[in-house]
């Protein structure tokens, strides 16, 4: 196995924060006392929480150790499909971190915030430019805020026009998020398949779409990985009965710089910085969701709205047909300056970064399809997915295999997802992955196929190289203890 | 380009095993009339160096601390952050890493969350938290949601003194539900004016802030009193839970559910964002809680660990019927956080809640003393308004080019209530500061 960067070391155990420390350590420093002690109102006062007392060391060494049993981008390949967990440059954390931006009150006068005003007016033109829509909204915290936002756009437009639209399309390739974010909006989700190539036909669209549908939502690409090819019909479909076209824009990693939504009769589409433009994770958000739309659409962009006027950036409510607003202030700004810094990196370079995510995709299904099981034997876009047909032979299905890639040092793909493969194995991953590393996760790929042959218990024993072995997830939810 | 790893070597063995040309080959299925006509119209790369200089430039026309001596509040705070947690924030497993999907690989995050839980409920005196939501507002939109869903009534009560701007957002949240939203107005002491909830009909949920918008302590008690007598949920909301360290917390006054702003505690300002929805409730209401929940399990050799759970409320497993829509939420706002309550520990924010309310007592007595209004008379803990003498807002313009910036405006959310101004007192003002702007605002 020396071949896979999966290896063991020391681990180190820790407690949990209130197993350790002493009453009256402390790891923060206080200003000086400069002034007296007032008398607040007895009544009103509490007692303190219980929170364990620590010194500064305490505190570093305790989350310095937790952070050992993790898994990052920047320790290996982390091909989780829909997901794009491409390398998250350092740069960009840094200008984040500049005083001017992370010091910066959301309410100062707009004359002493210029920069950030021109920074989130900025990066506006230039995800209008990648999406080649006419307006856009930065203030969305996620994807599925964007979503949301998307929904309440829908919303406001068909009531703006005096109709009342109960329904919504969801085809099955579209995001998780998307069911619950129409549903949040009172509309009630339409489930529809998508054909035999992965991808949905006219027909089926045309079936269910009428004046009681408020719209669709589509993936695309799909969470197949595929790109919809009658995107351009079934937006006329729906446009025709007087809906609108939303996208989830989560696998733009695919099209920069190729694709147009305009062109494909997209009224609105979300992005997730968090994704297609390298600002990280963080082990589960903060992201950002931008909303773009044509420009029927804008009036009903989230307040406030960011203008460039004689010479000077200003912020403005004054949109009367506005959804209102999903923030307290105007977004993630913090994740806006590295999506920022991100686009200034790369310029024109983004379609560069598309092509080799596709690149990527499409080599690794070549490789694999020998192998496991490929549902829709297709030119891919940014991801492929497998499924564990393959394996059912040997009782082996996708969650050991997923397992088994931790012990070569691998994250697993996503799993179980789509919904419309049984047993998917999602791979996405991301032009920022070598060719010599896509060849080593091939390789561990192929061994694990294997190992299902010879070595079964290798894999349901999986994994044995972590932190902690497999963990017993129905006793967390049977008997839940969520607090210590 | 540094971020792209693929020499031209790479590029065409790789074009060879897939069979196809060129790189333009990987588009077969995408229609032509589906394409771009024009190349992306961005503006060329920058170098690393040119990128610094760039956003250096930027970041330089914002007025920040330490360059301004900033009073602004209003629901985003200034307090110190030890170095330690913005240098462990900063470890890249923590940072890189998706939400924990995976246990085996997320034990670090998984713990960290599990923690993050804990300290919350016991500073809002709850039984459980969840994994973190994007803000104060959206956290509060989400409670009246749940306050909904658990009551299934139709009509939201909220106070005057709430943020406006978490206001807004619950409003824009139940746009297309057709709830009723009846708002309280304030009192003269500043404190919400619950009269007209008495034996309101069809109430799902009462909310209330405290310490409210104008700074003031409200009556949590006596509103969760009444809100509970009609049948009606309680939910308590704040934008600074640090004053919890001095103040009762709202789970002993009775709140259903407490949640709001964490980015007090550990998160930097960034012109608003990213903050931290806090969000915790008890445990009686744990199926109907928006968002991630970790809950302690074990290996399969009994050792301790930590897993996502109770996941069939969530969006992806329950899709149209789950109890939000949330996915990526502020997972590393809440280590933050987590990091910074380790770091403070009891002792330590019994003892900076305490400088918090002293210094801010110290300006309010001192504006007294030259002759100002405070307009209410509530306790208050970091933020008070005071009334100005008419046309008080030129001098406020004025006092920006010596780089003091006085407070937030209430006019704007408040019409009745001209000439007064909303002012923020932190750990990070000194006696000094203070001083100077009293002087500057008497002559």
């Amino acid at each position: 196995m020396n071949q896979f960067p999966g290896a063991s070391g020391l681990i180190f155990d820790e407690p949990l924060l209130w197993e350790k420390g002493a009453n009256g350590r402390r790891g923060m420093s206080l200003p000086p006392r400069d002034v007296d002690f007032a008398l607040p109102d007895e009544a009103l006062v509490g007692e303190l929480p219980d929170l364990p007392d620590l010194s500064e060391m305490d505190v570093v060494r305790h989350y310095t150790r937790l952070s050992q049993w993790n898994f990052g981008v920047d320790q290996g390949m982390y091909p989780l499909g829909s997901c794009t967990m491409k390398y998250n440059p350092k740069t960009n954390e840094k200008q984040a971190g500049l005083q001017g931006f992370a010091a910066a009150h959301p309410l100062l006068p707009d004359s002493l915030s210029q920069g950030a005003l021109k920074l989130i007016h900025d990066l506006e033109r230039f995800l209008a430019e990648i999406t080649c829509m006419d307006a856009v909204s930065l203030q969305p915290a996620a994807g599925a805020q964007g979503e949301l936002t998307g929904m309440l756009i829908i919303y406001a437009y068909h009531k703006s026009r005096n109709s009342k639209r109960t329904k919504i399309i969801v085809p099955d390739t579209a995001h998780g998020t998307n069911p619950a974010s129409a549903a949040l909006c009172g509309f009630q989700p339409v489930n529809v398949k998508s054909g035999e190539k992965g991808i949905l036909t006219p027909e089926v669209i045309a079936r269910v779409m009428d004046e009681s549908v408020a719209g669709i939502m589509v993936t695309n690409p799909n969470t197949l990985g595929l790109f919809e090819e009658h995107i351009i019909e079934i937006s006329e479909i729906v446009h025709e009965k007087g809906g609108l076209v939303y996208c989830d824009g989560a696998n733009m990693n695919a099209i920069m710089g190729i694709a147009d939504s305009a062109k494909m009769g997209i009224d609105i589409q979300h992005l997730n910085l968090h994704k297609t433009f390298s600002t990280p994770h963080g082990s589960g958000g903060p992201g950002s969701g931008p909303v773009c739309v044509g420009k029927h659409l804008e009036p009903f962009l989230p307040v406030p709205r960011i203008l460039f006027e004689e010479g000077l950036y200003r912020l403005s409510e004054e949109f009367p047909q506005s959804i209102g607003k999903l923030h307290a202030f105007y977004g993630n700004f913090g994740v806006l300056v590295k999506a920022y810094s991100y686009i200034l990196s790369m310029g024109p370079l983004l379609q560069r970064a598309s092509q080799l995510a596709v690149l990527n995709a499409n080599y690794i299904k070549e490789l694999l399809k020998d192998v496991f099981h490929l549902p829709y034997d297709r030119p891919c876009m940014h991801e492929c997915v497998f499924t564990d047909k393959e394996q059912h032979e040997q009782k082996i299905s996708t969650l050991e295999i997923a397992k088994r890639l931790m012990d070569y040092g691998f994250h697993p793909p996503t799993i179980y997802f789509p919904l419309v493969v049984s047993g998917a194995i999602m791979i996405e991953p991301t032009e920022s992955e070598s060719k010599e590393t896509l060849d080593s996760f091939v390789q561990a790929m192929k061994t694990i196929a294997q190992e299902a042959k010879d070595h079964p218990e290798l894999l349901r024993e999986a994994p044995t190289k972590t932190k902690v072995k497999r963990m017993d997830e129905t006793a967390a939810a049977r008997h839940p203890c969520l607090t210590g | 380009m540094r971020y792209l790893p693929h020499t031209e070597e790479d590029i065409a063995s790789m074009l060879e095993t897939v069979g196809i040309e060129s790189l333009e080959d990987l588009y077969s299925t995408v229609p032509a009339a589906c394409r771009r006509s024009t190349p992306l119209n961005l503006p060329e790369p920058l170098s690393e160096w040119e990128l610094d200089n760039r956003m250096s430039a930027l970041a330089a026309t914002i007025a920040a601390s330490p360059e301004y001596t900033v009073f602004l509040g209003a629901g985003n705070y200034e307090h110190f952050i030890p170095e330690s947690v913005r240098y462990l924030l900063s470890r890249s497993e923590f940072v890189t890493a998706y939400t924990p999907y995976q246990p085996e690989l997320s034990q670090g995050t998984l713990q960290a969350i599990y923690e993050y839980q804990t300290l919350v409920s016991r500073l809002l005196g709850m039984e459980i938290a969840n994994a973190s939501l994007y803000d104060g507002a959206s956290a509060l939109a989400e409670a009246l949601l749940m306050t909904a869903r658990i009551t299934h009534k139709e009509k939201i009560v909220i106070s005057g003194a709430v943020h406006p701007a978490y206001r807004q957002v619950v409003r824009t949240y139940f746009s297309s539900t057709g709830y009723e939203i009846v708002e309280l107005p304030y009192l003269e002491d500043g404190r919400t004016d619950l009269s007209a909830l008495h034996g309101m009909q069809d109430v799902a949920g009462v909310a209330l802030q405290s310490p409210n918008f104008f700074g003031c302590i409200e009556g949590v008690s006596q509103a969760a009193e009444i809100s509970h007598s009609v049948g009606a949920l309680f939910v308590t909301a704040f934008s600074e839970p640090l004053a919890y360290g001095l103040y009762k917390n709202p789970g002993i006054q009775g709140a259903d559910i407490a949640c709001g702003e964490g980015q007090s505690m550990g998160i930097p300002q960034s012109f608003g964002g990213p903050g931290l929805g806090m969000f915790a409730t008890f445990m009686k209401h744990v199926r109907s809680i928006p968002g991630r929940l970790v809950g302690l399990s074990r290996d399969v050799t009994g050792k301790r660990g930590f897993v996502l759970t109770l996941a069939t409320r969530e969006q992806h497993i329950r899709r149209e019927k789950a109890t939000s829509n949330i996915c990526t939420n502020g997972s590393l706002c809440a280590l933050a956080t987590a990091m910074y309550m380790a770091s403070l520990g009891r002792t330590g924010l019994g003892e900076l809640a305490r400088l918090n309310f002293d210094k801010t007592e110290y300006l309010k007595a001192a504006f007294r003393s030259a002759g100002f209004r405070i307009r209410f008379s509530s306790p208050t803990f970091n933020e008070f308004v005071v009334e100005f003498p008419p046309g008080f807002d030129t001098l406020h313009e004025h006092l920006l080019e010596k780089k003091i910036i006085a407070g937030t405006r209430l006019a704007r959310y408040y019409p009745e209530l001209e000439n007064c101004w909303l002012l923020c007192v932190t750990e990070t003002r000194t006696r000094e500061q203070m001083d100077r702007l009293v002087r500057e605002v008497q002559s």
